[in-house]
């Protein structure tokens, strides 16, 4: 267990001892929604590192990671708690055949908490003696309206209120962290309870250093030139532009390929690995690559 | 040390000071702020700017707007004013605060545009109503848009915002109650079987919830399509009362995206404010540059859950049609049906010819006509089985 922050810069530190390079800016929102027991909501094109943040808090906290992954028609049972039916059935049955018939006692019985089922939310809440976990909710944008409204219940009072038993309530309040793609906007109510922070692709240095840190069996030169050649990339006009997670997934398939250096035509070969649409791929393939090779080459040497 | 003081007062002006300019900063989010700011201390700037941007942003969007207002309003309060002022801030911040300032020049040309007679319109509906026979209902259903006067006009908004506009409900993927299901809802049956005293299980069923999907109009606003787009817009208007969600753009040189202009409840008032928004009304086309740009910046963001895409555009595009191909195919390939208006359809000649059109002709799933009221009714009706 690792006491939490006590500044900025203890923040960056500690995200950079799990091998998570941070701007300071990112580290600011986290180091006042840990202070503030606020949720952290992160926004960022796709592979910038949003989800990672959480586990690495919890990692390095020494907390237990909580996650609910979102999809449209998460409800209540899949997301906060269910019963177990098949044994409260048997539990019914047993009963009358043991001749017992109160009906409160038997319903009492039946609605305890030896028959809760916990999913993550609830989970979040109801950690019992040991530290609040960290709780992140994945991808808020894939659910539908409904549901942000249910969090917003959570997310301010922290209890969630189940009719049979009453009401559960944390003890402390989770680490939350809420990460969205923007495939839709979320509501202003949720972003209002939370603090907010747009991620943005890092710039050349801080990219490099990623790579260093994630890939570190790649040759330097490589990692250089990667960083480079997909710096430049990022300024195209691109419908998906690569994120820092294919920079990393580029730099290992290229060190696996035994390459110390870009060229051309290796790139062509492995574009798959950075470009997810075909248009894009199309675009870039060919001369434009070799251009890019050369400028980035050229920045390198200058 | 704590913001006290004057901190905690310039905190509060500059709360007010985003506030003004658009952003949704309440009182509680200034306490916040100046929580947050005991917290992270204010000894670096670059803290204080990040601080502040986490508790008064919710939007990427409104972060130029932030920027702006934070190097002006602290390096020298007496210039906040100027924020106000800056070009930026009216394109990029909803002006929701603002629905009566519409400027009288505007007011001028939209009445010269669509209200001839202005000035008796009780006498004039009095006049339309008695003459409102079936067979004068039928002769401005056939009336092309194009060529009817204003009081035709006028008859004719009347008439779509008379029309009752569904879309087809989608099973989504949530359960709700339904005796005829054919899932067994097990909570709602074992509650069931306790309010009886637990000895018999009534089956409760569920089955999947449905729901509209997702509209999305894109209105060519160029010369050649303003008066249909105009009246298209009315129609979308409509759409916008009766569905939850509607999303609209116009687009002739450029995309603007009028889906906040057009949730005013009176269709004149939400039209006028699109007027304002739309700065290249009856301009020229760049179709596919247009479309580039909604599916890069806009689709992935609305088409989430199968979203029906209606255009109305003539397909005269003025560019090169390779590229309006390849918009139009993803378009397609990322909407669940995709519905072409299109005004030229209404000469029985009318031909393929233009490369534009042949370009978006095999990526659309319906291609109608738009130029009339009998139109308007046949796509109220094929919407309502798509």
């Amino acid at each position: 267990m690792t006491a939490l922050p006590k500044s900025i810069d203890e923040t960056l530190a500690l995200l950079r001892q799990q091998d998570y390079v941070a701007e300071r800016s990112l580290a600011t929102a986290l180091f006042l929604a840990l202070k503030m027991e606020r949720p952290l909501f992160l926004e960022g094109e796709a592979g910038v590192g949003k989800t990672e943040v959480a586990k690495v808090v919890a990692r390095a906290l020494g907390r237990d990671l909580v996650r609910l992954q979102c999809y449209e028609g998460l409800d209540i049972a899949a997301a906060v708690y269910e019963w177990n039916y098949q044994r409260q059935m048997v539990e019914i049955r047993l009963a009358e055949a043991g001749g017992k018939t109160a009906r409160d006692e038997l319903e009492s019985g039946i609605f305890s908490r030896r028959f809760l089922i916990k999913r993550p939310l609830l989970e979040a809440l109801d950690y019992g003696s040991k530290e609040p976990p960290v709780l992140l909710i994945d991808e808020l944008d894939r659910t539908d309206e409904p549901f942000e409204a249910y969090l917003l219940e959570v997310l301010s009072d922290w209890r969630v209120s189940i009719p049979e038993i009453g009401t559960i309530r944390a003890q402390r309040p989770p680490i939350v962290v809420i990460t969205s793609n923007r495939t839709r906007e979320i509501h202003d109510a949720v972003k209002r309870r939370c603090l907010y922070h747009w991620v943005n692709y890092p710039d050349a240095a801080r990219e490099l250093e990623i790579v260093r840190c994630k890939a570190p069996e790649a040759p330097e030169r490589l990692s250089r030139e990667v960083v480079a050649f997909v710096q430049k990339l990022r300024s195209m006009d691109l419908f998906k532009l690569p994120g820092v997670a294919e920079t990393i997934d580029w730099c290992k398939a290229l060190t696996a390929l035994d390459a110390v250096a870009l060229d051309p035509a290796t790139v062509d070969d492995t574009l798959g690995v950075l470009l997810k649409y075909q248009d894009d791929i199309a675009k870039v393939r060919g001369p434009e690559v070799a251009a890019l090779v050369s400028q980035a080459k050229a920045a390198l040497a200058a | 040390m704590g913001p006290s003081g004057k901190l905690a007062e310039n905190v509060m002006h500059f709360g007010r000071l985003l506030r003004g300019a658009g952003l949704p900063v309440g009182p509680d989010r200034v306490l916040d702020a100046l929580d947050a700011l005991k917290i992270a201390g204010v000894e670096r700037r670059d803290d204080v700017y990040w601080t502040l941007a986490s508790v008064f942003l919710g939007r990427r969007d409104q972060f130029d707007l932030y920027d702006q207002a934070f190097r002006v309003f602290w390096r020298d309060p007496r210039h906040a004013a100027r924020v106000r002022n800056l070009p930026e801030v009216r394109g990029r911040i909803p002006p929701a605060s603002r629905e009566q300032e519409l400027s009288a020049r505007l007011v001028q040309a939209l009445a010269a545009q669509r209200h001839a007679a202005p000035a008796e319109p009780a006498a004039e509906r009095i006049e339309f109503d008695a003459h409102l026979t079936f067979s004068a209902h039928e002769a401005l259903r056939e009336i092309d848009f194009e060529s009817m006067t204003n009081e035709e006009l006028a008859a004719a908004r009347d008439a779509v915002a008379r029309l009752r506009l569904r879309l087809p409900e989608l099973p989504t993927r949530r359960h709700v109650q339904d005796p005829r299901g054919a899932r067994i809802d097990a909570r709602a049956s074992l509650h069931a079987s306790l309010r009886g005293g637990g000895a018999i299980i009534p089956l409760c069923r569920r089955s999947l919830g449905r729901r509209a999907p997702p509209l999305i109009a894109l209105a060519d606003v160029s010369g050649s399509m303003s008066r249909y787009t105009r009246m298209f817009l009315h129609f979308v208007h409509a759409m916008a009362r009766d569905c939850e969600r509607v999303s609209a753009f116009t687009f002739g040189t450029r995309l603007t995206n009028i889906t906040r202009h057009l949730r005013h409840r009176d269709a004149d008032a939400a039209l006028a404010q699109v007027a304002r928004a739309v700065r290249d009304w009856s301009g020229g086309t760049r179709i596919g540059a247009c479309l580039r740009e909604f599916n890069r910046n806009w689709s992935r963001r609305l088409h989430g859950q199968g979203a029906v895409v209606l255009l109305i555009s003539d397909g005269l595009d003025r560019e090169g049609a390779d590229d309006l191909a390849r918009q139009m195919e993803r378009l397609h390939k990322s909407c669940r049906r995709l519905i072409w208006l299109n005004p030229l359809l209404r000469y029985p000649e009318f031909e393929a010819k233009p490369a534009g059109i042949r370009a978006m002709l095999p990526h659309v799933d319906a291609f109608l006509p738009v130029h009339n009221l009998q139109s308007l009714e046949e796509l109220a009706a094929t919407l309502n089985s798509c």
